[in-house]
Parts: C-alpha cells; sequence; structure tokens
C-alpha cells in the first residue's frame, strides 16, 4: 500500500494533498477498500493489531449511524472493543474519527455504505503517513523502501512484534496485489509511439558513446529512411504496429535484433534487410521500453546503467507505470508535499535530460543539435527541475510553421530556466562562439512571439540596434529560431511588423546560413508576396532581402517559380533622370533600385534571363540605365552584363542604344560601373555593329585608359576583354593603335590572374593580324612571356596563347625569336592536350611557325614522336582538329624526309579516310595535304588506290576559289599516276578544270593545264577512250591565252 | 428651418474659411466637409437643445473605434487628450480641424509631436517608466509559467528606454522620442497605434470629403 499511494495515486498538485478525481485514483481507491475488507475476513488476528497510532480523519458518519457494538452518548462514538489498556479502538468525536485497528476499519466502512469510497479517500487525504501510524516508523520506513531482503523479524522478537510482522508482509503483498491491479488496468493504455521510440534510440545511441565506459557499443535503426508518420518499418509491417527495427551491439553479448511496436519492444528473429519476411517474427518476450529489454539481455548494461543512476531503486515496473499515466497526460504529483514534478523514471533511471530539444529535429538544419541532446548524461541533477507535462508535447514531432504553432511551443509549461540550459547546450554542441549579444537577442525573439503589434516592433528596432552584419550575432539569431518567427510576422498583415523584419532580414540575409533557412522555410515565397502590397518601402525591403537571398541557384529558382521576376520588373517602371523630383518619385526610384539588386542577383541563372525579358524588363533596364546615380547604375549595368550572355540580350542592347550609355559608364570614377560597363562590352562586342558602335561613340579610348588600373583585377579583366572584343574589327585595332594600346597589353602578360591573360593573349593576337603590330610584339618584347604562357594549363588561356604565337610566327624575325625559345615545341606538346581546342588551335599556329623557321624540317624532325602524334591526330572526330592537322601535314611534307616519315606512319589511307567529308574547310586543307603528300614516290598510286580521286574531282563543285585551288593543285599531282588520269577522266574532271584554266592565277593554270595534259597523254596512249571535243591543243589554247 | 440650415452653412463657411487660413493640410472644400461632420457627431445632442460645447470624449472614442478601428481605451484616450488642447474635456471645431490636420496628413515631425502627446498621460513632457509600462502591459501574452507576468513587460521598457533615452535620465522627453523615430521610422507607434493607416485615410478622406461635396 505504501508504495502504491506514494508512487501512483495521482494527488493533485495543489499542495493540500487531495486525492484527484481521476478514474485511476477510483479504482485505486475501491481496491484499497476491498483489500481492508478482505484482510478483516481473512487474517481475523492481524486485523486486531492495534495500531501503533490512530488514523483520524473527518468523517461525514453521524453517531445515528453506528449500531450496536459501540457505545453511543449523543454525538460521540465510542467502540466496545478496546485495547489492553481500556482505551476504545474506534473513537467518533464528530466531525473527526479515530480508529486503531484494521477490523475497526473495515466495520466503519461497512457502516458508510455507499459513502465508503469517500470515507476512505479523505482518509488517505488526511492520513498520509498510515502506514506510519499502522506499524510504526520503523516497519513503515521498511515497507516503504519496499526492501524484501531485510526481513524484520530478527530485530523484533516480541509476541506483539510477530503480529507485527504478519500485518507487515500482509500488508506489503496488498500493496503488490494493488500494483499489478494498477498495472494491468495502464498497460491496456501502453502504447509506444514513433517519437518515444525515436528519443528511446537517441538516448541509447548517447550511451554508445564514452569510449571503454560505453554501456552499447552500437545502435543502429535497420533503415535509415523514415515514413512521414515517423516510422521506419515498411508499410505492411506498421499495419502490426511495427514502428521501426533495431539493430543493437551489447558490450557483453552478440546482436540484438530488436523490433519497436506499439504494444511494447522485443527481439525478432533477425531483420538485416527488409524483405525477408521470416525475420520479423518475435523472439522473445515483449518489454514496455528498449532500457528494459536491454537490462534483461545485457548484464553489463543493467549492472553499468544501475551504477550511472543509483538513486532511484524501486522496480522498473513501477516506474514505467507512471511513465505511462504521465502519457496520458494526467498531471501526477509524484512524491507528497513535493512541488515540483519528478521526471520521467524512464530517463531519469538512465541519468538522462528529457530531449526537451526533441521538437527542434523537424527543424532543417538543426539535428546536429537534435541528436546531442542527451550530451549530459552526467547532469542527472538538472533532472528534478524538468517538468513532466512538458514532455508529451515536447517529443511529438511537429511542424510549427505558423505563428500560433510557435508561440504553442514557447509557451510550454517549462521553467525559464530549463529553456536557459537547454540553449547553452545546444550552443556547446553547434560550437559557434556565442556573441556577447545572445541573451539579449534570446529574450528579443521570446518576445517577438508572445508579443502584439506594438511590442513586436518595439523588439525589431531593438533588434535593428544590434550588430546585424556580424556573423556571430546572425548565427544567434538563426540558432534561436529567430528566421522562423521573422518568416512569421511577413505572413502578418501589420505593415508595421513587415517592415521591421524585413529591416532584420535583409541584414541577416547576408550570412549564407540564414539564406538556406528562409528558403527551406518557403520564407521566399512570402517575400516574394509582399512585393504586391500597396507600400512602397515595403516592396523595397522585399526586393532587397530577394536581393540577399537569391544568391545560389534553388533560391534564384524558386523566386521565379512564385512569380517573383515579374514583379521585380514591375518595380522597374520609375522615371529615374527627372531633374526635380517629388518625393513620391524618388520613392519609386528607391524601389526600382533595390528591384533592380534583386534582378541582379537572379539573373545569374539562364531561365531568369529570359524571364526578365518576357516581362518586359530590356526596355525598363534601359531607360535605368540613363540614371545619373551611380548605384543605380551599378545593379543595371550588372543585370545586362550578366544577362549579355544571351544572344537576344546582345541584340537589345545594340537596338536600344544602350552602347552609347555603357560607353559614356566607362568614364565612370566607379571602379565597380567601370567593370560592369566593360564586361557588357565585353560580351557584346563580338558583333560586329555592336563593335562599330563602340568606336562611333569614342569608347576604345576610355577602354584603353582602364588598362592603367591594374589593380583592379576584376576591372582589368573587364577591360581587356572588351579590347579584346573590340579588336576583331581591324578598324578598331588601328585605332587602339593611337592610344598605344598594344604597348599596354603587352605589359600584362606577365602577374596577372589568368582571366586578365586570357583577354590580354586574345586582344595580341587580334592585334598581331596586322603587320606592323608584329615587329611591335618583338620590339616591345612580348615573345618571350608569351612562350613562357605556352606551358600554363587554362585551356581558353593555352588556345589564345597558341592563335598569338601563331599570328607572331608569321613575321619571320619573330619566327627567330621563337625558334631560339624552343617555341615550336611547346606548341608541338599542347597537340597532346586534352582539348580539342587546344589541339586544333595549336595545330594551326604550328603551320606558320613550320613555313616561316629557317630550319624547320630539323626542327620537326628533332620533335621525339612528333609526327607520329600529329598522323594519329587524324583519327579525330573534330572536324576543326581534322582541319588543322591537314593544315599543318601539308607544311611538314614539305620536307622530303619529313615526308618520309609521315608516309611511314600510314598517313596516305589517314588522309584517304577523311575524303567523304562535306566540310569545306577540312576539304581544302585536305586536298593541300594530300597533293602535298604526293610528292613522295609511290604516295600518288597509293592514294588512287585508296580511292581518293573520285571525291576530290567533286571538290571542283565548289564554289569556293581556295578549294579549287588546293584540289586542282592535289589533283596535278595525282595525275601523274596513270591510273588516276583514267579515273579522274571517268568522273568528268576535264570540263571544270578547263574552266579553272581561265583563271588569273598562274600557278593555279599550269597546275590544272598539266592535269588536262596528263589525263590526254593517257588517251593518246589508247588507255582512256577518245575524250568527245577536248584536245590538247585547246589546253594549250587556253593556257597561253591567259 | 431652411432658414436656419442656410444660416448653419452660412456659418460653417466663414468658419471654413477662417480655420483653412489657420490649418495647413485642408483646402477650404475640405474643412467645410469636417466642420459638416463634426456638426453631424454633434447632431445627437443639439437636437435635444442642450447646450453643446464641443465634442465629448465618448463621441470621439466612438468615432476613432468606427473609423479607425482603434480599441486601445488608453491611447483612444490619449488621443482625445491631444486633440483637446484647452483640455476642457471637448474638442471644438478649430481643435477638430486642427488634430484631423495632422492625425490625416501630419509631417513626420507633427507626427512626432502628435505621438508623444499622446503617449505623454500626465502631460508632463516626459513619457516615464510608469507610462510606458501602463502603455505596453497588455503588449505581451502571459505565459503561465512566468512568476512575475509583468516581468517581460519590464524587460520590454527597459529595453525601449535603453533604445531611445538619449540623455540617460531615466524617462523620454521629447528630444529623445523625436531623435529615436527620424533615426528609425518605426518607432513612431511605439507605445501603440494611435495614427490611422493610409487605407482608413483614404476611406475616411473619401467618405468627407466627397459627401459634402454633392450637397
Amino acid at each position: 500500500m505504501g508504495v502504491t499511494l506514494t508512487k501512483a495515486a495521482q494527488w493533485t498538485s495543489s499542495g493540500t494533498g487531495k486525492l484527484e478525481l481521476t478514474p485511476m485514483n477510483e479504482s485505486l481507491l475501491k481496491e484499497v477498500l476491498r483489500s481492508v475488507e478482505q484482510l478483516f475476513s481473512r487474517h481475523p488476528q492481524e486485523s486486531e493489531h492495534v495500531f501503533e497510532e490512530p488514523l483520524q480523519w473527518s468523517t461525514t458518519l453521524v453517531a445515528s449511524d453506528f449500531k450496536t457494538d459501540y457505545d453511543i452518548s449523543e454525538f460521540n462514538v465510542q467502540s466496545n472493543e478496546k485495547d489492553s489498556e481500556g482505551q476504545p479502538l474506534l473513537r467518533l468525536s464528530p466531525p473527526t474519527v479515530y480508529v486503531r485497528s484494521f477490523s475497526q476499519l473495515s466495520k466503519l466502512l461497512h457502516l458508510a455504505a455507499d459513502k465508503k469510497l469517500e470515507e476512505a479517500r479523505t482518509c488517505l487525504e488526511e492520513n498520509r503517513d498510515a502506514l506510519v501510524k499502522i506499524l510504526g516508523p520503523r516497519f513503515a520506513d521498511i515497507l516503504e523502501r519496499e526492501d524484501t531482503q531485510t526481513d524484520p523479524v530478527d530485530e523484533d522478537t516480541s509476541e506483539d512484534s510477530e503480529v507485527k510482522v504478519k500485518l507487515f508482509r500482509l500488508l506489503q503483498n496488498m500493496d503488490q496485489q494493488l500494483l499489478s491491479k494498477l498495472l494491468e488496468e495502464i498497460s491496456e493504455h501502453v502504447r509506444l509511439d514513433p517519437a518515444a521510440a525515436n528519443s528511446d534510440v537517441e538516448s541509447l545511441k548517447q550511451f554508445c558513446r564514452g569510449g571503454d565506459g560505453r554501456l552499447l557499443k552500437s545502435v543502429r535503426y535497420t533503415s535509415d529512411y523514415e515514413f512521414s508518420n515517423g516510422c521506419r518499418a515498411p508499410p505492411w509491417r506498421q499495419v502490426h504496429g511495427e514502428i521501426c527495427y533495431l539493430i543493437t551491439e551489447p558490450c557483453d553479448t552478440e546482436d540484438l535484433h530488436i523490433t519497436c511496436s506499439t504494444g511494447g519492444v522485443y527481439l525478432n528473429a533477425g531483420i538485416k534487410q527488409e524483405g525477408a519476411e521470416s525475420g520479423y517474427e518475435r523472439t522473445s518476450d515483449t518489454y514496455t521500453d528498449l532500457p528494459t529489454l536491454l537490462k534483461s539481455r545485457s548484464p553489463y548494461f543493467a549492472e553499468h546503467i544501475n551504477k550511472q543512476m543509483p538513486k532511484k531503486d524501486s522496480t522498473s515496473k513501477t516506474q514505467s507505470k507512471s511513465v505511462q499515466m504521465e502519457d496520458q497526460g494526467q498531471p501526477q504529483r509524484s512524491q507528497a508535499g513535493k512541488k515540483k514534478y519528478e521526471p520521467s523514471p524512464r530517463w531519469s533511471n538512465q541519468g538522462l535530460v528529457p530531449p526537451c530539444g526533441k521538437v527542434e529535429e523537424n527543424n532543417p538544419g538543426r539535428e546536429k543539435s537534435g541528436k546531442k541532446k542527451q550530451a549530459t548524461g552526467a547532469k542527472g541533477k538538472l533532472k528534478a527541475e524538468f517538468s513532466l507535462s512538458s514532455l508529451p508535447g515536447r517529443m511529438t514531432p511537429q511542424k510549427s510553421k505558423t505563428l500560433a504553432g510557435a508561440m504553442e511551443l514557447s509557451s510550454d509549461s517549462s521553467t525559464e530556466d530549463e529553456d536557459e540550459e537547454e540553449l547553452s547546450e545546444r550552443r556547446l554542441q553547434i560550437q559557434i562562439e556565442q556573441s556577447p549579444d545572445y541573451w539579449l537577442i534570446y529574450k528579443l525573439v521570446k518576445f517577438l512571439k508572445r508579443g502584439d503589434q506594438t511590442a513586436t516592433v518595439l523588439c525589431l528596432c531593438a533588434m535593428l540596434d544590434l550588430n546585424l552584419m556580424q556573423e556571430g550575432c546572425q548565427l544567434d539569431i538563426w540558432d534561436i529560431g529567430g528566421v522562423e518567427v521573422l518568416l512569421n510576422l511577413l505572413d502578418s498583415d501589420e505593415v508595421k511588423c513587415q517592415i521591421g523584419s524585413l529591416k532584420v532580414l535583409r541584414k541577416i540575409s547576408h550570412s549564407m546560413l540564414i539564406c538556406q533557412t528562409i528558403l527551406d522555410m518557403d520564407g521566399l515565397q512570402s517575400i516574394v508576396k509582399i512585393l504586391d502590397r500597396p507600400y512602397k518601402d515595403l516592396k523595397a525591403l522585399a526586393a532587397e532581402t530577394i536581393a540577399n537571398v537569391a544568391r545560389f541557384r534553388k533560391a534564384r529558382t524558386t523566386v521565379r517559380r512564385c512569380g517573383g521576376i515579374e514583379k521585380l520588373v514591375k518595380l522597374l517602371d520609375c522615371l529615374p533622370t527627372l531633374a526635380n523630383m517629388s518625393p513620391n518619385q524618388e520613392k519609386d526610384v528607391e524601389v526600382a533600385h533595390c528591384g533592380v539588386l534583386a534582378l541582379w542577383s537572379c539573373s545569374k541563372c539562364n531561365r531568369n534571363k529570359e524571364a526578365i525579358r518576357v516581362a518586359g524588363g530590356i526596355p525598363l533596364l534601359g531607360r535605368l540605365l540613363r540614371s545619373p546615380d551611380v548605384n543605380m547604375l551599378i545593379p543595371v549595368v550588372g543585370t545586362l552584363q550578366e544577362c549579355a550572355s544571351e544572344e537576344c540580350y546582345r541584340i537589345a542592347i545594340k537596338n536600344e542604344d544602350m552602347i552609347k550609355d555603357l560607353v559614356q559608364n566607362l568614364s565612370s570614377d566607379n571602379n565597380e560601373l567601370q567593370m560592369h560597363c566593360a564586361s557588357a562590352i565585353f560580351k557584346c562586342a563580338e558583333d560586329k555593329e555592336t563593335s562599330d558602335l563602340v568606336r562611333k561613340y569614342n569608347g576604345l579610348e576610355p577602354l584603353v585608359l582602364l588598362l592603367g588600373k591594374a589593380e583592379d583585377k576584376k576591372l582589368l579583366a573587364a577591360a581587356t576583354g572588351a579590347i579584346w572584343k573590340c579588336s576583331i574589327c581591324m578598324k578598331n585595332v588601328a585605332k587602339f593603335q593611337e592610344h598605344k594600346a598594344l604597348e599596354s597589353l603587352i605589359s600584362l602578360l606577365t602577374d596577372q590572374p589568368i582571366d586578365v591573360l586570357i583577354n590580354v593573349v586574345g586582344a595580341i593576337g587580334e592585334f598581331a593580324k596586322v603587320a606592323a603590330n608584329r615587329g611591335i610584339i618583338r620590339k616591345c618584347k612580348g615573345i618571350n612571356p608569351l612562350i613562357n604562357l605556352l606551358t600554363e594549363t587554362n585551356q581558353a588561356l593555352l588556345v589564345n596563347v597558341t592563335k598569338t604565337v601563331g599570328a607572331c610566327a608569321i613575321d619571320r624575325d619573330n619566327m627567330a625569336v621563337i625558334s631560339q625559345l624552343d617555341g615550336v615545341r611547346f606548341v608541338w606538346s599542347l597537340l597532346k592536350n586534352s582539348s580539342t581546342e587546344v589541339q586544333s588551335s595549336a595545330a594551326w599556329a604550328l603551320c606558320p611557325c613550320i613555313e616561316n623557321a629557317k630550319d624547320a624540317g630539323e626542327i620537326v624532325r628533332s620533335l621525339v614522336g612528333g609526327l607520329e602524334l600529329i598522323v594519329n591526330l587524324l583519327k579525330s572526330t573534330n572536324i576543326e582538329v581534322l582541319a588543322s592537322i591537314c593544315a599543318a601535314i601539308s607544311k611538314i611534307a614539305k620536307n622530303k624526309e619529313n615526308l618520309a616519315v609521315l608516309t611511314d606512319h600510314e598517313v596516305v589511307p589517314l588522309l584517304a579516310k577523311l575524303t567523304n567529308t562535306t566540310d569545306e574547310r577540312l576539304c581544302l586543307h585536305l586536298a593541300e595535304a594530300i597533293g602535298h603528300c604526293c610528292m613522295w614516290e609511290g604516295n600518288k598510286a597509293s592514294f588512287g588506290e585508296a580511292g581518293v580521286v573520285a571525291p576530290l574531282v567533286d571538290y571542283l563543285k565548289s564554289n569556293n576559289s581556295a578549294v579549287h585551288y588546293h584540289t586542282t593543285m592535289a589533283l596535278y599531282q595525282l595525275s601523274k599516276d596513270p591510273n588516276n588520269c583514267i579515273t579522274m577522266n571517268e568522273k568528268g574532271v576535264v570540263k571544270p578544270l578547263i574552266l579553272i584554266m581561265g583563271s588569273d592565277d598562274e600557278k593555279l593554270q599550269e597546275a590544272a593545264a598539266g592535269c588536262v595534259r596528263n589525263i590526254r597523254l593517257q588517251a593518246l596512249a589508247g588507255k582512256i577512250p577518245p575524250p568527245k571535243k577536248i584536245s590538247i591543243g585547246t589546253a594549250k589554247r587556253c593556257g597561253k591565252g591567259l | 428651418m431652411s432658414q436656419m440650415t442656410a444660416m448653419k452653412r452660412k456659418s460653417i463657411h466663414t468658419l471654413a474659411e477662417t480655420l483653412s487660413k489657420q490649418v495647413q493640410h485642408f483646402s477650404k472644400a475640405e474643412v467645410e466637409g469636417l466642420i459638416g461632420l463634426y456638426h453631424e457627431l454633434l447632431g445627437g445632442s443639439a437636437a435635444q437643445g442642450r447646450a453643446v460645447t464641443g465634442l465629448d470624449r465618448s463621441r470621439f472614442r466612438t468615432l476613432l473605434y468606427n473609423m479607425f478601428g482603434m480599441t486601445d481605451d488608453m491611447i483612444m484616450d490619449g488621443v482625445f487628450r491631444t486633440f483637446d488642447k484647452d483640455n476642457d474635456s471637448f474638442v471644438n471645431e478649430k481643435e477638430w480641424v486642427e488634430g484631423l490636420s495632422v492625425f490625416l496628413r501630419g509631417t513626420l515631425d507633427e507626427r512626432i509631436k502628435y505621438c508623444f502627446n499622446v503617449y505623454d498621460l500626465n502631460n508632463d513632457s516626459y513619457i516615464s517608466r510608469e507610462e510606458m509600462f501602463q502603455m505596453l502591459k497588455e503588449s505581451l501574452i502571459r505565459q503561465p509559467s512566468e512568476e512575475d507576468p509583468d516581468e517581460g513587460v519590464k524587460e520590454l521598457v527597459e529595453m525601449t528606454l535603453k533604445k531611445m533615452d538619449y540623455d540617460h535620465d531615466g524617462r523620454l522627453s521629447f528630444d529623445d522620442f523625436k531623435k529615436a523615430v527620424k533615426e528609425e521610422n518605426l518607432l513612431l507607434e511605439a507605445f501603440g497605434t494611435c495614427l490611422p493607416d493610409t487605407t482608413n485615410i483614404e476611406k475616411f478622406e473619401q467618405q468627407v470629403f466627397q459627401k459634402q461635396v454633392k450637397p
């Protein structure tokens, strides 16, 4: 009875010590009554035992209720039964009744009839120490402690005490019966839920840490996948109430495969992976919770877990029972007289702090804190302070997205202290240095959750006074859950709250973590929605915040998906060029400024560029481009240059006359603006008309001037890029040279970042197309750094460097320098580069090198494996590579010895294989290569056998005179082999050749004529059937006539 | 009857002319409209033949509630007090028009002055801790667990003082208030909504001015 009464009965918390009117208590009382009655009937002797002290309480019974056996005098009643000293065993002096034995007690209850429940309740309420009164302090103590091992008999041998001991035993039995009865009743309600199972597992995981001292080796789920209802068991097993499966590795026994189900936990036959149906079978008893199961299976665990928490030693059954009662959500007083709630015994037993932070687990990015929640096993002291009633609510996963939800959380009846304790714990786990304002922020966020509009605005203003740009502060706000609260404010209709919230958000959103959180919490949608509100301040702030958040792809996509681009474009509509603006118009401009900032952030994604265009953003940007304000211009030009990667924008920039404004702003005194302008020109000026416009608006000179700002590398990269693209137009090169651009560029060939180098080298390459400039490059000692750059790895740079080296090599003096620096070898080795662009560009560069080098043949031969490498590149599938290699081969083949090597490497069949191409560029260089390779005896016949003649004849149908030239040359060479002549004749080569003979190029005439002559010779020799009308005479006449 | 209304209209006309010269933000026609509304509001008691000195507190509060959705008693009293410049517990025509001029169309400076007066509950030119506490008392939802339910409000007051009390004398002078608001406009209505929002202003002006133009 002792344990039952103190532990299981649900006392009210008011402090007056009343038993609550709960079904639980009612059944408990009934049980007590039944036991008392039983005691009297079954053990008459023991029930006669006189209590050490009478039980006394105020009764509702009156004298008239008592019948025989009682001495009734007016109001007072005395029992006839007396103790050894003649004192009555029952005495009533209204309203108090004194009872001194179980028999009297039982009789009294009998008299009370229907009121006996009431009587029992009052009796127990007023005799909280009933056992002490019945048995005396010593026995009661033992019973309370439930220490059944210690037998009190050996200490007390008097006869009286023998009865006492018996009574003691009886009471003890009674106690146990009561408990098991209650347990039965409760166990009907026992139901684990996923959240509870989860937290159990989390706490067990805690035990796996701590090296040698750990209680378990490991605990893990069989499946990482968690269904939305929190279960991990596959759906067909969830039907059976199963929640999840665990594999636990205790320190002393083999692995335990455990099933957690709503009915309790038990061992299963070993579920390793989903699928094997047999594994789900139950192989052990069902336990109420994981620790109990583990204790029964792992002696080591049982032993050590008790060591960790020796304070509690009641049976685990009682404990789990009280847990269940709490789970039912009924407030319970654990120990009479104490005001504080006890922790859930299940947890206190393991020395754990209740996982109050569990709710956070659903919070993105907070998993860390959730898992480490129990890191303070040693903090057992704390637990006494924890409120139980908060436990069930906290453990249920809930997404508190709404303001109401947030408030509900915060109003969870946990006290201030524990909240703070918990917070500082979490803090430790994330290992962020607390900023000095941490507690202030904490308080502010708390007020934000609870405050009305006025308080909210005050708190937001106080928050704005913090150093919100500081990372520590941002992380604190994030850590406390401030982002969520701020986002919730956006969904309210209070303009002032929204303004305040956005003012905070726009600052803290400089932190990527916060941006990510805003995105995860669907905050962007709320912010975009605000763009529709009619308040300009609000729109501006929202746009500014979007500008900050949309720094990563997913956020940009989200802005587009919820219609943000369109709304942002609408903000741009203002008149920025007005001289005297009204305050209202000024506001419009400010809104537009924020809008364009947001668009700038968003424009880093191609589909957003398209969305801006579709929403009509280009003309609006064009209008803003005329603004005199640098702050406005920077994002506008920034957006434009970002979008200029798209063809449609480049056309728009040209057609809407934006080049003029861009050029104008090149002379701004703001580096960033200059940079964006130059960058925009860089992206647009590949177009001939655009680069003409740049010249027309005098944009070339400011570009050259920008080369002087060598300290700003971004600006330098943009400026050199613009110069490069503009210098594709020769008129621009001439103009540039008026300002000595080339000299400045050459000085930038060393010690520059890669993107500057790419552009500089590209520009020099364009300049080198003019003969005079090639000399300048040499004189300014530009070749040396260029050759050095050939050893770089950046492919874009290598393409440009090889191109430029090639362009320089056209000048023989330059070539001498290049050879001296072993430039050919460097270029040649780039043929091995993985990029086809670099390969082709290097091959192109080789052509002028070989042509202009003094002892080219020698140089080529000195490159070990070089010729084999180049021949093998004929197997490439890239047309540009093939064309460039063919061109290089034709240059190499001019040297007889090298040609021999090429022939050895089977250049003939490889070239022949390519002849089916229709690509004109390849045709040209292929024909050239074939022509040159024919110079080696035997190759002519091999080519013929490989079937190159017929396709070559077809090349003559091309309109390209260069193709004609090289094809004719090749055919002439091939015609020296009689068999080829026959094929040529069959393909009808003569007619086009005769037309070609009409050319003004003497070499070409001769080749064509020579070819025809060879065919004719074969015909005369009778190997070809006579041609219809053509004779040598005509050919000669044609040839000489020219 | 018609003569009386004609006379009344005439007097309104003249009054409007004088007032519109004194008050900044309203045209003459608008002032006329406002005075019209004023008399309309007084209408009930005038008909009973009692001497009418002006708009009393309860009528004024009804107006604030109906037209501008204000609910906070303390703030509404403050607004009345601010309108009633001569402290005679009535708002007369001049006070009415002048008050509304700030209330509906005031510049930032005017509104700062107005709000300060509303919040200065005892008219001593300072907003004291106690006054703040009074005004913010209901601004936080109580938590059942809190031992002292006013603790949060007290902290809020201290926080606000720390922010706005530039001269560190433990109370807000007008200069403190003005400086704080200039720095952060959100603080204008720091201790409770006492100005109408844009939609309510529009609604009110539409209702009063347009109605008066027609007859």
